[in-house]
């Protein structure tokens, strides 16, 4: 994958382009309500729905709350039953770990399941710089993988792509990396899932070295837990001599038995169904079945960053279902590669600034005000992370990040002005009586100039009244009242 | 229930200074159905523009400005499902910002106090009915905070159900966000443009000659998208369409 999200644009730059691709904006709308629709409907069966909610929040914080103590109970667990496990502080020394392990077998090649936290640490840019091709063989990763492409969902990472799209990129693309699509391919779902299986088998049996990420890391038994919809992964988990899995510290759950909720509540939330076709758990090696060599690289990358953000740390309960994102207006207009980052939509504009950190990089600072802070994915979120508290929350952090700057930008000059008015009614009944003539006359221009074209390019504006209702109260009933 | 309560009328800013006229209608409303209203001179904003676009200590002072008119009323009422979330809501961050107690203290007060029109119709006073005309083909759209913040469910389509006259036509995609926003209009103003085009459309589809909405804010991003469309909807707040009677047709 040659694509890469590093150098993109602040949010507003990178929707209005967005915004402008019709084509994107059809296969968007049509599958984040195929999607939503889905939810809807197999959520709406469970009466418990809000309890298991309350429950799926609790199993998480449980967790994060006692991290420590459940990491090294996990890394003994792990190790007693086989595996190695390696500790990676950011993505470099993830990156750096996992190119050990292939390089020490000789291989130029891994199969991968498909992972988010590999897509977070740029794995496959770094594997390929050491001469090594990391294959994806989740159907909708390999489209963005030939496409030379970059996700633009969690779970549906070529959800911008439409069958078409996707018949012309495996026409183009697989004779490349492998076994060609068929000269009569056509845009059938079913033919194209063939020439993808056809493709990808060849893949499965020829690879030494398979990689992984985990949803669930149980700390009590040393299980790794991946959830799937395609089988691709039981392949990658099950056929590879070596298995390397890179999961983010905040994975890990305290015992078996919390798989329980967890487990309802992923499948109806991400995919929509009830049950999820594929769900593969193993404790380091088994003799004599699976990989032999199993290596487990627990992630930080800033999640301890996050988790000491009082109010941001709940991020970190994102089992990543994506339910935020198919419910987002926004994400539904702009797509996801709007957001800079694997990590897009809600979920995304809260979890990139408090795992990087805000302040210095404007793209990541865009990103907490990429919301009209409507709450739909708050209300679908199945461990109920407050999202748009937290976007309020990093909002605030963003402007006291550049609260020392010596030229205050024009926003925090025009904020401390409406603070001043608004903190004196004398001081606002001063300014309506200059902003009514003021308005009157700035409504007989075709729009309003300066940052209020923002307003006007697209929408009238109200002709303002010649009396604010202060005056009228004054004028009509201030003999009367009782103040 | 009502007797000897003290009633504030929380007017907003946006409403103060742009919809006078929603103002006048919360007060003919409410004192046509007995409710003496006062209108705290000291009030002037609820501090969500600050509070939302992160400038939380160029809140406080409007915070305090809050809690100064509009201690000591039984009920504060408000034309706004976003003004009553700020103060339900988001009071509570801002004082505890500042630092101050006696400010935690106050704004946790006075926060359970405060109603949006619809609740304090429906809950306080108990009334679904309210005796108003209008003889128009209506939609309805339920804001974002009004119904995901509020939590204010169907209380303002069963006000609407009652009017005599009203023919109330159901709006696709109602419960999807106008993209109004606040300064998500200014600062993201192509997706804001973008979700209001897809809003105007739905009512359009509606074939309603009044779109009725409890937020002023996300009626004039609407409105003006409807306007500039020359789409023949006007807008209207739900205090207006209530406060409407026979006698005044």
């Amino acid at each position: 994958m040659s694509a890469t999200f590093v150098g993109m644009p602040a949010f507003p730059t990178a929707a209005r382009a967005a915004l402008a691709d019709t084509q994107l904006r059809h296969n968007l709308t049509h599958a984040t309500h195929t999607i939503r629709d889905k939810r809807a409907r197999v959520v709406a069966e469970l009466p418990e729905w809000e309890e298991l909610r309350t429950a799926g929040a609790a199993t998480k914080d449980r967790a994060l709350l006692t991290l420590d103590e459940q990491l090294v109970r996990l890394e003994e667990s792990l190790t007693s039953r086989g595996a190695v496990v390696h500790w990676a502080r950011d993505a470099d020394e993830a990156c750096r770990i996992v190119a050990d392990v292939a390089q020490a077998h000789g291989v130029d090649e891994v199969v991968k399941v498909k992972s988010m936290a590999t897509q977070e640490i740029g794995l496959n840019e770094a594997l390929a710089a050491e001469g090594i091709a990391a294959w994806e063989t989740d159907l909708a990763e390999l489209i963005v993988q030939l496409g030379d492409d970059l996700p633009s969902h969690i779970l549906v990472p070529a959800i911008h792509r439409n069958r078409a799209e996707i018949r012309e990129i495996f026409r183009r693309r697989m004779a490349a990396s492998g076994r060609p699509a068929p000269d009569d391919l056509t845009d059938d779902p079913g033919e194209l899932a063939n020439a993808a299986r056809l493709h990808l088998r060849e893949k499965f049996l020829r690879a030494r070295v398979g990689v992984s990420g985990a949803n669930f890391a149980v700390a009590e038994t040393g299980t790794l837990v991946v959830v799937e919809s395609e089988g691709n992964g039981r392949m990658c988990l099950t056929l590879p001599e070596v298995l390397i899995s890179v999961v983010g510290i905040e994975k890990v759950v305290p015992t078996w038995r919390d798989l329980d909720v967890l487990l309802r509540l992923l499948p109806r939330s991400s995919t929509g169904e009830r049950m999820n076709p594929y769900t593969s758990m193993w404790h380091g090696v088994t003799p004599g079945d699976g990989p032999q060599e199993v290596h487990v690289v627990l992630l930080d990358n800033g999640r301890s960053h996050a988790l000491a953000d009082q109010v941001g740390r709940q991020a970190l309960r994102c089992i990543r279902c994506s339910a935020c994102l198919n419910v987002c207006p926004v994400y539904e207009r702009v797509g996801g590669h709007a957001y800079g980052s694997v990590y897009p939509g809600p979920i995304g504009a809260i979890l990139n600034p408090l795992l990087k950190g805000v302040g210095s990089d404007p793209q990541v600072d865009s990103l907490p005000y990429a919301s009209s802070l409507c709450g739909a994915c708050y209300e679908v979120c199945p461990v109920k992370i407050d999202i748009p508290s937290v976007l309020v929350d990093l909002r605030a952090q963003v402007v006291d990040a550049h609260r020392d700057r010596r030229v205050p930008k024009p926003e925090a000059v025009s904020m401390r002005a409406a603070a001043w008015t608004l903190s004196d009614s004398r001081r606002l009944a001063r300014a309506e009586r200059i902003s009514g003539r003021a308005g009157r006359w700035l409504t007989r221009l075709a729009g309003l100039p300066g940052p209020g074209r923002r307003w006007t390019s697209a929408r009238d504006l109200p002709a303002p009244p010649r009396e604010s209702f202060r005056a009228w109260w004054l004028r009509t009933r201030r003999r009367g009242s009782r103040s | 229930m009502m007797d000897g309560m003290r009633v504030a009328l929380m007017v907003t800013c946006v409403n103060d200074v742009l919809f006078p006229r929603t103002g006048r209608a919360v007060v003919d409303l409410l004192t046509r159905l007995g409710v003496e209203v006062d209108f705290p001179e000291a009030q002037t904003c609820c501090g969500q523009p600050m509070v939302n676009t992160g400038y939380l200590d160029e809140a406080v002072p409007v915070v305090r400005t809050f809690v100064s008119a509009f201690e000591g009323y039984d009920a504060v009422v408000t034309p706004s499902g976003s003004c009553a979330g700020s103060a339900r809501h988001q009071h509570r961050m801002v004082a505890e910002r500042s630092g101050d107690a006696g400010l935690v203290a106050a704004v946790s007060e006075i926060g359970p106090r405060v109603y949006e029109l619809s609740e304090f119709l429906v809950d306080v006073l108990g009334l679904t009915d309210v005796g108003a005309y209008f003889p128009h083909r209506v939609t309805y759209h339920p804001t974002c905070h009004s119904l995901r913040l509020l939590g204010v469910g169907d209380r303002p389509r069963r006000l609407l159900e009652a009017v005599r006259g009203l023919t109330l036509v159901d709006l696709p995609e109602a419960e999807e966000c106008c993209g109004f926003g606040g300064t998500f209009a200014m600062k993201n103003a192509d997706v804001s443009v973008a979700m209001g085009a897809d809003k105007a459309r739905h009512v359009r589809e509606t074939d309603a000659e009044v779109l009725v909405a409890g937020d002023n804010s996300c009626l004039m991003h609407i409105g003006g998208m409807l306007s500039r469309q020359r789409a023949g909807v006007r807008v209207m707040h739900l205090a207006e369409v209530l406060a409407s009677t026979e006698a005044a047709a």
